[in-house]
């Protein structure tokens, strides 16, 4: 019987048949400081131990200071959270990358920078962008507490079989148009619930001509569809990124496992409950004007009248995101001027991100009275944009170069906006007060949020050569 | 922990779609080490003007006295959309409510809550319109939810709502979840033995 990628990483890995439910083994669990300390308590609790600390992978990212080293830099509630993280993986065994070692960084930067993550794997992780990983043709996904907990402790996880959505984009992308603009094109046409109960996979020549880390942004954001995961189906671009990662599979191994990655596709006649075609010509620098990731628009076109969508809630959602946002309906998206620039998350901060952003940022200075900051997503990414000298541009530039974290993509640190500051930011979610209470987010590309810096204004980054 | 089964109770209605969890429990709540005291920042950015817990918004229904000690909340489509956190759950819980009832949620939240015993009911919007006309005439108004009949009633309203079997099970026993796992440890042992060779 044709079946689809998600359902052949799936039927690999049933430890039991619950009926409604499926016992699925999971085969990397990365945990970080947030969302784990109750699933320890609960463990401890019951003198329950953790099965397998060798799949399980710590690390410091949202809670820490992107300015500072010191754990207690964002006071003692943060403090005591991150050493909570390293009491726990020591006394449980469990591998931990800790501020100021080598491999810290966003989770979903440093799974796949460590060869951590590898097609045809479960991978779970206590935060809704663990769908990054799909982009290796893994099954990955959010879970609660609750569940890191039952993870922990039995290394499988009780999931019920999602619907599967194919998207496919296929045309040539524009110059210009990133990875980014893809993803916020696709949530722009199905909503930002439009996939809710499904696995996304993405195909098409448009897809394939992605880089790895491209990838990884347009499946990072599969949740802001409302989608379980995504996937995309591995290729030859998948195990060159692999090989020779820290935790690829060994040269023993190597030929065996590039055959059985290179069986992971859907069959040709699978079926897939909904399928959505985008022409990749079509697609502009995306800009969000709303107070969530489904309001967007492209750069050249004007924020929507909420009388012209069909239904109440629509309508309602865009009144209230005007009246948030402090936008007016109809208004051109380059009239738009931003205070604030963040170029950073587990979307996009990885080296290609930076090196697209430090491009645009060489054009010109960021504009007086524009603050703009720049989160390597990693210490490695961090140490590699260095080796590049992209620090000296972003800094010559006027951009401030910081330490790896979650940072202002969610400001559990002090990144943090306030009332009313307008920011064009690399990050996966422009909800109300994501970014501080009564800060407005608007999501863009690293390109379009360089070009944001330097005019001060939402700028089509194509026209950047012109304007500087 | 105890299964649930009939809740009964006044209702806070909350009138809006696509609520995330930033808004259920903003990130700067989210520093604790423990699953209990959220409830105070349940909603912090609407619930209170400034950031500031002094100066409740009036306007928000759940500072509206009338909705004092409701153990349901009533709300639209998509609710608990955006981050994992279950803290969103951990809030609601905690401010008292012991059932959401909304037109869908998003799967991690609905998962998420089940985990922790927070009925989550979901009803189509034409069946919600009248619940929300029910309650926003008349506050003191009582709604049941009974888990084992699957049935929502008001008044002269009576309505059901679909639930799959293991969640209603898992609800109504109150099931140690990791325990009933640990007991097929011979199947995961079994599953490990004969897994790939290089993971």
């Amino acid at each position: 019987m044709p079946t689809t990628l998600y359902q052949k990483i799936v039927n690999t890995h049933v430890v039991e048949d619950l009926g409604e439910d499926l016992l699925l083994y999971i085969d990397r669990h990365l945990i970080h400081e947030v969302t784990t300390p109750q699933a320890f308590s609960g463990l401890n609790e019951k003198g329950r131990k953790v099965r397998r600390p060798d799949l399980t992978f710590g690390t410091m990212d949202h809670s820490i200071s992107t300015k500072s080293l010191a754990l207690d830099a964002c006071g003692p509630q943060n403090e005591l959270q991150l050493n909570t993280l390293a009491v726990n993986c020591a006394q449980h065994g469990i591998e931990l990358y800790p501020v100021g070692h080598k491999n810290q960084g966003i989770v979903h930067v440093i799974g796949p920078q460590q060869g951590l993550i590898q097609p045809g794997m479960t991978v779970v992780c206590g935060d809704s962008h663990t769908a990054t990983h799909g982009a290796f043709g893994a099954l990955a996904f959010g879970i609660g507490t609750s569940q890191v907990e039952h993870v922990l402790a039995t290394q499988t996880l009780k999931q019920s079989r999602a619907k599967s959505m194919l998207v496919n984009v296929n045309g040539k992308l524009p110059l210009g148009v990133t990875a980014k603009d893809i993803i916020l094109a696709i949530i722009g046409k199905i909503g930002h619930a439009g996939a809710t109960g499904h696995v996304i996979e993405y195909a098409g020549d448009a897809i394939t001509a992605l880089s790895m880390e491209e990838r990884m942004t347009v499946c990072n954001m599969s949740i802001e569809a409302g989608a379980k995961a995504g996937l995309i189906a591995p290729d030859q671009k998948t195990i060159d990124y692999i090989k020779g990662r820290e935790y690829a599979p060994s040269d023993a191994h190597w030929d065996q496992a590039v055959a059985y990655w290179k069986s992971l596709y859907s069959d040709d006649d699978a079926q897939f409950d909904t399928i959505v075609d985008l022409a990749a010509q079509d697609i502009e620098p995306q800009v969000t004007w709303g107070t969530n990731p489904g309001q967007v628009v492209g750069i050249n076109q004007h924020v929507p009248l909420p009388s012209s969508f069909q239904d109440s809630v629509s309508k309602d959602s865009a009144n209230k995101a005007l009246a948030y946002m402090g936008l007016e309906a109809g208004q051109a998206i380059t009239n738009i001027s931003v205070s604030h620039v963040f170029i950073g998350s587990c979307t996009n901060s990885r080296i290609e991100d930076l090196r697209a952003a430090a491009k645009v940022a060489a054009l010109g200075e960021v504009l007086e009275g524009v603050t703009a900051i720049v989160v390597p997503g990693s210490v490695q990414v961090k140490q590699q944009a260095e080796d590049e000298k992209l620090d000296v541009i972003f800094k010559k530039s006027g951009f401030e170069w910081r330490l790896p974290g979650c940072s202002m993509c969610l400001g559990m640190n002090d990144d943090i906006l306030q009332p009313g500051e307008r920011c064009a930011s690399t990050s996966n979610r422009n909800f109300e007060g994501r970014q501080g209470r009564g800060a407005r987010t608007h999501l863009v590309s690293p390109e379009m949020a360089a070009a944001a810096a330097i005019t001060g204004k939402f700028t089509d980054v194509r026209k950047m050569g012109e304007q500087v | 922990m105890t299964g649930i089964n009939i809740v009964s109770g006044t209702v806070a209605p909350l009138d809006q779609a696509n609520i995330d969890t930033d808004q259920i429990i903003p990130k700067q709540f989210l520093t604790g080490v423990t699953r209990t005291g959220y409830g105070i920042n349940l909603f912090h950015d609407w619930r209170y003007s400034d950031g500031n817990k002094n100066t409740p918004n009036p306007d928000f229904p759940l500072n509206k006295p009338q909705y004092n000690g409701a153990k349901i909340l009533l709300t639209r489509e998509n609710f608990g959309c955006g981050s994992s956190r279950e803290h969103a759950p951990w809030a609601l819980a905690d401010f008292g409510f012991d059932c959401i009832i909304a037109t869908s949620f998003a799967d991690i939240f609905y998962g998420n809550s089940i985990n922790n015993q927070l009925l989550v009911v979901t009803l189509p919007n034409n069946e919600l319109d009248q619940l929300f006309e029910k309650v926003n005439s008349d506050s003191k108004v009582l709604v049941t939810v009974n888990l084992t009949s699957q049935t929502v009633e008001c008044e002269e309203l009576s309505f059901s709502f679909d639930i799959s079997s293991h969640h209603k099970t898992n609800l109504l026993k109150g099931l140690d979840a990791i325990g009933q796992t640990l007991e097929l440890d011979e199947q995961i042992k079994s599953f490990e033995d004969k897994r790939l060779s290089w993971l």
